[in-house]
């Protein structure tokens, strides 16, 4: 890039991430202007394209989550209207928001994710789904964990100790989607990999991304016996994050080797975050998800990780903002 | 690739690392620990939207108050005092202020010596005050289950333990009151105070019956306790007798003439005049009014001058009968709330399963109801936003451990237009009816309301749900969902 840019920083947007999505839109902004770009805000609603074609931006950097800015909506209209963007395209962000899609791609190609199960609510009242539960406890054992599928943070994670919990479980967790995954509960360390696209050779400019490589594995310690939980992910204090997690080589290895084999599987580009859980009893790594628009707050593990890795904040977003134009035709 | 400019920022030493950011949590009190952001109130702030009909807010309404009037006052106030409205006040108050809420406290029959009084900035003030002169970290405060939303925050701020007591029909049971006060006891532990809401308490609705008031002051007398009486609403009683306060109570018992030594009173303009002026007081015994007045000279020396004139005006405000302008003006606000809360309980009837029940408050602005126990109202909410644009407060936000109270949601009536009192329970029920069918499906048990969600559901051909070959509710919320009229065909009588 010979100067600097007209940025639009997405952000906000009607997902229930709203709040932590202004947060990273503004670190966002703040690193932008220090860099030298045009920073121009949009506050995703009702008239985004209209917004966005008035503004007339060289390239859209995206700091949603959740609904619209994940799950590859916002992308295929930045598509449509031809903007240049950040991160991964249409097909990867479904395939990440989609956890169902995901763990079945996983399984698949032979990447460890916790056994599970999935349920439409239409498959309830239609097909008789809930004569099935049986046979998914039976498989899976308690407690389990239900997920909405399409959900990015903890809202709406149940946990089912026993059976008799499973049935509020499913009601709460299809409150917010209407597709559910019934999941394995691991026992262990909450690790996340944040995987960024190397940065191009210097004699193509505008050429294709370098290799994708792993950060330092971040894990993350909740302060309270509570499942971690919304409210801990987000807010200063709740959660101690620890970078680079206390690990074996071995196994720092193994959970890098694993997050790029996922960001590669699912066809992510410029930046992804992949958690996973280090099994306590047997120190498997299983891999839960892959996050396409990682958070940028200040309390997010993918500045953290960059941060160990010797990147800072700024370059950070700078080299986020060059996978707007990295992307694979 | 095109680098950016890399290094532009290094030059003016602005660049953030991680490390630096990290470095805030080290900084912070411990006491931000106790100040969480919940989901629930995340969730809460999506829902002020205009297409959304809120019966979540605490809100009072202000709609029905004179613009002549409020002109008139204003244009005295500035015309008359100038120097004074545009000046610092006493921190305890100015006088003609506190004439005022003597006047206001009589008639609820409470009789109050000027001297003990301080106004505050709204009545949150009071209970932030109060915190901050009695609560050490790990201190007791005993609390109604539910108890003020609002409070919540403010004693996880002082990092309060608090013990919260179930209420019934009538209330704070007293007995298990004592059980708790006895438990307590035996660790070696003693409250600082108790707190609680006597008249149609917020959120539960319920009031403590004259009984368990005389028993409460007993007890707190017994034992030495303070007792922080919060009572917004109790002059917006629509229906029974009005019972003496607490403070009344204790003063009798005291008997020295009307001041009560263990009772801090907190009252408020919000509710029976406009919360916009953020004025509130707290009468208290002396020692304790000391430390709420030094607390306020540290949080905001005084509060507005120009609100204390405007309602110190307001009050001398006669109508041609010669009447007191402010009590026909809650006159007024009791019938309107009174219509909107008979019409609330009878939409409720309506479109709330069997399995649900709600209180019936006798004044007030809020309606408690309880669902199924497996229904989580924090999903219902979550649920209810995306499908059918409504809001409501989820029982949650009243208990301290975030997690109580989950099957059970606050409803206001007072503030909000009857059509969308009709249309926001008529929604909710909506919702409801779609978890309580659902549960119905999983559980294998028969539900009776099963069949009139679906009914529903059809009948309005929503084409947010149950795309053909997509089932994502990703469509819904990209249309943005209008605010549906209430329209009778639509709306289900369900056979009970």
């Amino acid at each position: 890039m010979s100067a600097a840019k007209r940025v639009a920083v997405l952000k906000g947007g009607r997902s229930l991430e709203r709040k932590v999505s202004l947060r990273s839109g503004a670190q966002a902004q703040d690193a932008l202007g220090r860099l030298g770009h045009e920073v121009l805000p949009v506050d995703v609603g009702p008239s985004f394209v209209e917004q966005l074609q008035a503004v007339e931006p060289d390239v859209a950097f995206i700091a949603l989550h959740g609904r619209d800015g994940e799950d590859g909506t916002v992308q295929g209209l930045l598509e449509a209207i031809g903007v240049p963007y950040t991160g991964s395209g249409p097909a990867a962000c479904v395939c990440c928001t989609d956890k169902v899609l995901a763990k079945h791609l996983m399984r698949e190609a032979g990447v460890p994710t916790p056994e599970f199960a999935f349920l439409r609510e239409r498959s309830i009242k239609e097909l008789g789904a809930a004569a099935s539960l049986g046979a998914v406890e039976a498989k899976l054992g308690f407690p389990l964990v239900v997920k909405p599928a399409s959900q990015g943070s903890a809202l709406g994670v149940k946990f089912a100790r026993a059976g008799e919990e499973l049935p509020g479980a499913l009601v709460g967790a299809f409150s917010y989607d209407r597709k559910i995954l019934i999941e394995r509960y691991i026992k262990g360390r909450d690790l996340a990999v944040s995987v960024l696209d190397g940065e191009p050779g210097s004699q193509s400019p505008g050429g294709a991304a370098g290799d994708p490589v792993a950060l330092p594995v971040v894990e993350a310690v909740p302060r309270e016996e509570d499942f971690y939980d919304y409210e801990s992910r987000y807010e200063i204090g709740m959660t101690t994050f620890v970078c680079p997690a206390e690990l074996g080589a071995e196994t720092t290895a193994r959970a890098q080797q694993l997050a790029l084999a996922v960001y590669e599987l699912l066809g992510c580009h410029g930046v992804a975050r992949v958690d996973l859980m280090l099994e306590e009893q047997t120190g498997a790594l299983w891999v839960l998800e892959t996050n396409v628009s990682p958070g940028l707050t200040e309390t997010s593990l993918l500045p953290q990780a960059a941060d160990a890795a010797g990147i800072g904040f700024d370059d950070l977003v700078s080299r986020i903002l060059g996978s707007a134009w990295t992307r694979p035709a | 690739m095109e680098r950016p400019i890399k290094g532009a920022g290094d030059g003016r030493g602005a660049r953030a690392t991680a490390h630096e950011l990290a470095r805030y949590e080290a900084l912070f009190a411990a006491r931000t620990h106790g100040m969480k952001s919940s989901a629930m109130r995340e969730m809460m702030a999506l829902t002020e939207r205009p297409d959304v009909i809120s019966l979540a807010g605490g809100l009072p309404d202000t709609t029905t108050f004179a613009p002549e009037l409020y002109a008139r006052l204003m244009a005295k106030v500035a015309a008359e005092s100038t120097a004074r409205a545009l000046q610092y006040g006493p921190t305890e108050g100015m006088a003609a202020m506190v004439e005022c809420i003597v006047e206001v406290m009589a008639e609820e029959g409470t009789l109050v010596d000027p001297g003990e009084v301080i106004v505050t900035t709204g009545g949150q003030q009071v209970i932030d005050l109060v915190c901050k002169a009695l609560i050490d970290p790990g201190d007791v405060i005993v609390a109604e289950a539910p108890t003020y939303p609002g409070a919540v925050p403010t004693f996880g701020a002082y990092q309060a333990e608090v013990a919260q007591i179930e209420m019934d029909a009538d209330g704070l049971p007293i007995d298990a009151l004592e059980g708790t006060l006895d438990r307590l006891q035996a660790q070696g532990r003693r409250p600082k105070f108790i707190y609680t809401i006597p008249n149609f308490q917020n959120p539960g609705g319920v009031t403590m019956s004259l009984a368990r008031r005389r028993r409460l002051v007993e007890v707190a007398r017994e034992r030495e306790l303070l007792v922080l009486e919060d009572n917004p609403y109790g002059l917006l009683r629509y229906e029974g007798e009005p019972l003496p306060t607490l403070y009344s109570l204790d003063a009798e018992a005291v008997g020295r003439g009307g001041a009560s030594d263990l009772v801090i009173y907190l009252g408020t303009f919000s509710k029976i005049l406009s919360p916009g002026l953020r004025l509130g007081w707290a009468v208290a015994p002396r020692p304790v009014l000391e430390k709420l007045n030094l607390g306020k000279q540290g949080a905001d020396l005084c509060s507005s001058s120009v609100t204390q004139l405007f309602v110190a005006a307001y009050f001398k405000e006669r109508d041609a009968q010669g009447r007191a302008a402010w009590r026909e003006y809650v006159e007024r606000l009791k019938s309107l709330y009174r219509r909107r809360r008979d019409l609330m309980l009878a939409e409720l009837e309506q479109h709330f399963g069997e399995e649900a029940s709600w209180t019936r408050p006798q004044g007030g602005l809020f309606i408690w109801a309880t669902l199924d126990e497996r229904i989580d109202t924090t999903d219902l909410l979550a649920l209810a936003r995306k499908n059918e644009g409504v809001a409501f407060v989820p029982g949650r936000a009243a208990y301290m451990d975030g997690r109580s109270g989950s099957s059970s949601m606050r409803l206001n009536f007072a503030g909000v237009p009857d059509d969308d009192i009709r249309e926001g329970v008529r929604r909710i029920g909506r919702a409801v009816r779609e978890q309580v069918g659902l549960l119905g499906s999983l559980t294998g048990s028969s539900s009776k309301i099963l069949s009139p969600s679906q009914d529903v559901t059809a009948s309005q051909g929503d084409s947010e749900q149950d795309l053909p070959g997509d089932g994502e509710t990703g469509l819904a919320d990209v249309v943005e969902l209008p605010r549906r009229e209430a329209d009778g065909s639509a709306r289900q009588r369900r056979d009970r």
